[in-house]
């Protein structure tokens, strides 16, 4: 089987501080991958990367074998890789409704339109509103984006990146911030798109108990390093992610 | 929303047929020059509005295409003869000569930092002025030159008319604009760039056609300005052009597509004002002063202007709720 997404080497670096180190990573298709590590470890790097949000300083991405490296945002958004923000990065003045339109009217296509009222986009709005049922948003339709607390406007982050609908999503933190009973409701969310079994799914998260039975594979990174990649039950019994990830994280620096 | 929509098309549909009655109803020439000079400012404003309020480009150079449609009219009457024909040729020059001027200079300058754009459309702007100054055999340099106008645009009454249906269209052609999906991106990316890549939109090239679609409707009003004065000179190229506008947009209400309209109808109302108090004391001569206060003043209390003030006190009830449940839940 071929990776869907693949790096070779990859390396940013920022002043002397390489953040992320020579990391090959890959992803097959269809598949649920989790990606964890302490703070600090690249993985929000390493998303900007894949979804060109920067440029890496040296390395190599591909995307179904074909080199993306140089593609900007925009085009590897269109070619199929979406990704949600763990920093919420929303529209702040237009509405829920809004910030969940943009990127379907973007799926469907529908760009340069200048004439046609947007409400008659009768499909447009439909899927919207599907979407914002689907994240438990649809009674905050039309709030603006910075009136909703840190867990809603988390949910209106991963309901934008359903919206892109995108053969490839990654998700940064989904959950993080959210109330505690609002969690497995995302949860399942996400366990819905990944049932459908049309999507390669990468998926950052700290919690590692939160991911173990959703992920087909789990990538640790480490101080920029690739640590390890395996199985769910694999990289609990490594002993390298022990000593450097858990140990590292139950009794150093509280999250 | 939809229902404030329809609500508002319908006001501005009743003012304007007030509007279109009213020379017939009352007759001052100063009022119909009066108000023929807010429409044509109008004009100008709305399509600053598009640049600053919708797409969040703060442009220093909008004069610049205010005074390609000025010029180009000023030229053709003063060298052809003067027709209707000729009046309309000179529109469509300016339109097209700002169409590729924005195309241009927009594929340069847009792509940067708001600020390094804002600096090099003012140079842009400038570069503009100095050849209006020492292209003399074209432009009579800075005296600028008169010419005569086609029989029936003499008539003040026929100029006020022709001028208030431009406004009229131009604001819902604007409007469809600003509502299409298109439209909806441009908003966008006034509030957050980089997101609007992330979903695959090229913001670019919706930066670039914003800025011709305001590019040439500047030119219509800069070229009814000088059909209104009869005349042309170096000032349509200065910044206080872009200035007015700036200030007519803000006061009025950015955003928006009204707020231009009302702001540029205060501004000018407020300037004939002054200019008659300075010959009570020369201090209103200073208008520019007052302006700048007036500015100020609404930065601080009005960031919104007035549509925006307005619009803001009407869907206040809702908020309430809103802030009440958030003092519960907190
Ligand atoms: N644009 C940048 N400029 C400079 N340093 C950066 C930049 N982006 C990230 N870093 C640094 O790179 C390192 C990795 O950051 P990153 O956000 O990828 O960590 P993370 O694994 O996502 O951590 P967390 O779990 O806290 O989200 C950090 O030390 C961070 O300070
Ligand atoms: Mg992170």
């Amino acid at each position: 089987m071929e990776p869907i997404l693949e790096t070779k080497n990859l390396t940013v670096q920022f002043g002397s501080h390489i953040a992320v180190n020579n990391v090959n990573f890959m992803v097959y298709e269809k598949q649920f991958k989790s990606i964890i590590g302490p703070n600090g470890a690249g993985k929000t790097t390493l998303f900007n990367l894949l979804g060109g949000q920067l440029k890496a300083t040296s390395g190599k991405i591909y995307f179904r074998k074909e080199d993306i490296t140089s593609l900007s945002s925009v085009k590897r958004t269109r070619k199929g890789i979406g990704r949600s923000f763990q920093m919420t990065n929303v529209f702040p003045n237009l509405t829920v409704f809004e910030n969940v339109r943009l990127a379907v009217q973007s799926r469907m296509n529908i760009r340069y339109p200048f004439f046609k009222h947007f409400s008659h986009y009768t499909e447009v709005n439909e899927k919207t509103y599907e979407i914002l049922e689907l994240v438990l948003l649809k009674e905050k339709q039309s709030v603006l984006a910075k009136q909703l607390s840190h867990g809603e406007q988390r949910k209106l982050e991963i309901a934008m990146l359903l919206a892109l609908d995108t053969e490839v999503l990654l998700l940064d933190e989904p959950t993080a911030g959210m109330s505690m009973e609002e969690v497995p409701a995302i949860l399942s969310v996400i366990q819905n798109v990944k049932k459908e079994g049309n999507r390669t799914i990468v998926l950052i998260e700290h919690k590692m108990d939160l991911i173990m039975n959703l992920s087909d594979a789990v990538t640790v990174l480490f101080n920029g390093q690739f640590l390890a990649d395996g199985t769910p039950e694999e990289i609990m019994e490594n002993e390298t992610v022990q000593n450097a990830y858990l140990g590292g994280l139950y009794n150093g620096s509280p999250s | 929303m939809g229902m404030l929509n329809n609500r508002m098309n319908l006001f501005v549909i009743i003012v304007g047929l007030l509007l279109f009655l009213l020379p017939f109803i009352y007759e001052s020439r100063t009022l119909l020059i009066l108000l023929t000079q807010i429409f044509i400012f109008a004009i100008f404003a709305m399509s600053y509005d598009l640049l600053l309020g919708y797409t969040g480009i703060v442009s220093f150079g909008h004069a610049m295409f205010f005074g390609i449609g000025a010029y180009s009219t000023g030229i053709i009457l003063h060298r052809m003869e003067s027709t209707i024909f000729t009046v309309l040729l000179s529109l469509l020059v300016g339109i097209l000569l700002s169409l590729v001027i924005s195309i241009l200079v927009g594929f340069l300058t847009l792509r940067l930092k708001s600020h390094f754009f804002a600096m090099l459309t003012l140079a842009f702007a400038s570069l503009f002025l100095v050849v209006a100054e020492k292209w003399r055999t074209l432009t009579y340099g800075n005296d600028g030159f008169t010419f005569p106008l086609p029989e029936f645009l003499r008539d003040r009454t026929y100029f006020y008319l022709v001028s208030l249906t431009f406004m009229i269209a131009i604001y819902f052609l604007l409007k469809r604009f600003t509502e299409s999906p298109f439209g909806k991106v441009l908003v966008a990316i006034r509030e957050n760039e980089r997101r609007v890549e992330s979903l695959g939109f090229h913001p670019l090239y919706y930066k670039v056609i914003a800025s011709v679609v305001a590019g040439t409707t500047a030119s219509i009003s800069g070229s009814l300005y000088v059909l209104s004065l009869r005349f042309v000179n170096t000032s349509v190229f200065t910044m206080e052009m872009t200035l007015d506008a700036l200030l007519m947009t803000i006061i009025g209400g950015v955003g928006t597509l009204i707020g231009p309209i009302i702001g540029s109808g205060l501004i000018e109302f407020a300037h004939h004002l002054l200019t008659d108090l300075a010959s009570i004391s020369p201090i209103f001569e200073r208008w520019i002063i007052f302006f700048g206060i007036l500015y100020i003043l609404t930065v601080i209390f009005f960031p919104l202007g007035i549509v925006g003030t307005i619009r803001n006190r009407i869907s206040g009830k809702g908020k309430k709720e809103k802030y009440a449940k958030k003092t519960v839940a907190g």
